[in-house]
């Protein structure tokens, strides 16, 4: 069974429509023995990198996330569960669970016309092959509503970017975690076919 | 680079999609669960639903249209109409909405706005604005005036002005419904879009009006708006949503075209 890490950060049952519609059974739960226990764990959420480490680390969600990195659960994070994911964020300037190097950075731009938060659909471009990604193509548009992105420390670790103003890193990953700034379970028939493929990756990642 | 959002707005009345024209003479056309699903599958962006029934029943039946079309369509999902307080809102976003529109009860009571925006936060608060054109006057700078109540309550609140206290107030996008236009398939209110996206810094929708996607083109351009919603052109069969987007990429607009 998959588990939809349930933290007080936004509406997870959009995640969990989307995964019934692949296929993916999947509950919803802030219980760190259901997140111990899972097959796979779906790291969402939105909202603001303070409040949802201390929910997080109030209920003990953050020890959980730990050893099913270290166990080797594949995990996905989608925007705030990625950004989260890595060590730092300028966010309330908040140290985060640091399972991928680096940290998360306040988009910081010239263009007035350009809004913040950064929302809507916008195209990535791909920089290395993750199973995950298989079948998505430079171009494919996704839905994006953030104000902060993600700066993992080693290029190694970044799968795709996408412009706005400059380029930022849209997906990325390491060992067994991946995770989107983009959300697939609003990005229509190409966001569903990531789940899709998250239902049967066994966490590895081809060299 | 950022898409323009081409969103199809779907008026529902007791559960049946509803077109009206400048705010009167509404008719059912249909399904709205069938045409959000036919929307989606053909490339829209987003969806908007606006419940125009008032009754308590009706409540419940949007509601259900909701999570039966938050279960088959996998993009943004806004909804309005009635909106008077932080359960509505969350009512709606537990029924799958991501985005909720606050509109007339937001005229009478501005800090909704702030309420809905600390509850669901701001990027899924839209300030949805009924706008007439009126005579310039000094309480009415813009010459746009704030209309509630479906456009039969004038508020005597400069439209400009009221944007810009929306947005302070925590709104995370604003719609400009011009009830000039709406149904009209004649344009969009292009100088009113244009003067609240350069005032706020948060994204503006267009809204009333569309009949061609030149319209699309024009208020995506001149009118400076990010979004534009449609209505009549697709629900009557004018168009497909791809053929609007076809035209608008071919129109040097920057939209999604694979999905």
């Amino acid at each position: 069974m998959a588990v939809i890490v349930d933290y007080d950060a936004g509406n997870l049952r959009s995640v969990q429509r989307a995964c019934t519609e692949v296929g993916l059974a999947a509950t919803i739960s802030d219980d760190p023995e259901a997140i111990r226990h899972a097959d796979r764990v779906i790291f969402p959420g939105v909202g603001a990198a303070g409040s949802a480490m201390k929910s997080i680390r109030k209920s003990g969600v953050d020890v959980a996330l730990r050893q099913a990195f270290g166990s080797g659960v594949p995990i996905l994070g989608i925007c705030l569960g990625l950004q989260i994911s890595l060590e730092f964020s300028e966010e309330d300037d908040q140290t985060t669970l640091g399972f991928l190097p680096g940290k998360v950075c306040r988009f910081q731009l010239r263009n007035p016309e350009l809004k913040i938060p950064h929302m809507g659909w916008n195209e990535i471009e791909l920089q290395r092959r993750h199973p995950l990604l298989e079948n998505i193509k430079d171009g494919d548009a996704f839905y994006f509503v953030h104000s902060f992105f993600p700066e993992p420390d080693n290029p190694a670790t970044i799968f795709a970017s996408t412009q706005y103003e400059s380029d930022f890193c849209c997906a990325a990953g390491l060992d067994n975690f991946f995770g989107t700034q983009f959300h697939p379970e609003k990005s229509g028939r190409v966001g569903l076919g990531i789940l899709d493929r998250f239902r049967h990756w066994d966490g590895r990642v081809a060299q | 680079m950022l898409s323009k959002r081409i969103i199809a707005c779907l008026d529902v009345r007791d559960g049946k999609l509803a077109k009206s024209i400048r705010f009167v003479d509404t008719k059912d056309i249909g399904d709205p669960i069938a045409k959000a699903r036919e929307y989606y599958l053909d490339g829209l962006d987003e969806l908007v639903f606006y419940d125009i029934t008032a009754s308590s029943e009706a409540r419940n039946i949007m509601l259900k249209v909701v999570e039966s079309v938050a279960e088959q369509v996998f993009i943004p999902l806004s909804v309005g109409g009635g909106v008077r307080s932080v359960l509505d809102a969350t009512d709606l976003r537990m029924a799958g909405a991501e985005k909720i529109n606050v509109n007339s009860a937001a005229v009478l009571r501005p800090e909704l706005i702030s309420e809905c925006a600390t509850a669901i936060g701001s990027q899924n608060v839209v300030l949805s604005m009924d706008v007439r054109r009126a005579s310039k006057t000094a309480e009415m700078p813009s010459g746009y005036e704030i209309v509630i109540n479906g456009g039969r309550r004038s508020m005597g609140i400069d439209a400009l002005a009221w944007a810009e206290q929306g947005e302070s107030l925590g709104a995370g996008e604003l719609v400009i419904n011009s009830i000039d236009a709406d149904g009209t398939r004649d344009g969009y209110e292009i100088s009113l879009t244009r003067a609240v996206a350069e005032t706020v810094r948060i994204p503006v929708v267009a809204s009333g009006g569309a009949g061609t996607p030149d319209h699309l083109r024009e208020v995506l351009t001149t009118g400076k708006a990010d979004a534009a919603l449609i209505a009549s052109m697709v629900h009557y069969g004018d168009y497909t949503v791809s053929e609007v987007k076809t035209h608008l990429h071919d129109l040097g607009v920057k939209v999604r075209m694979s999905w």
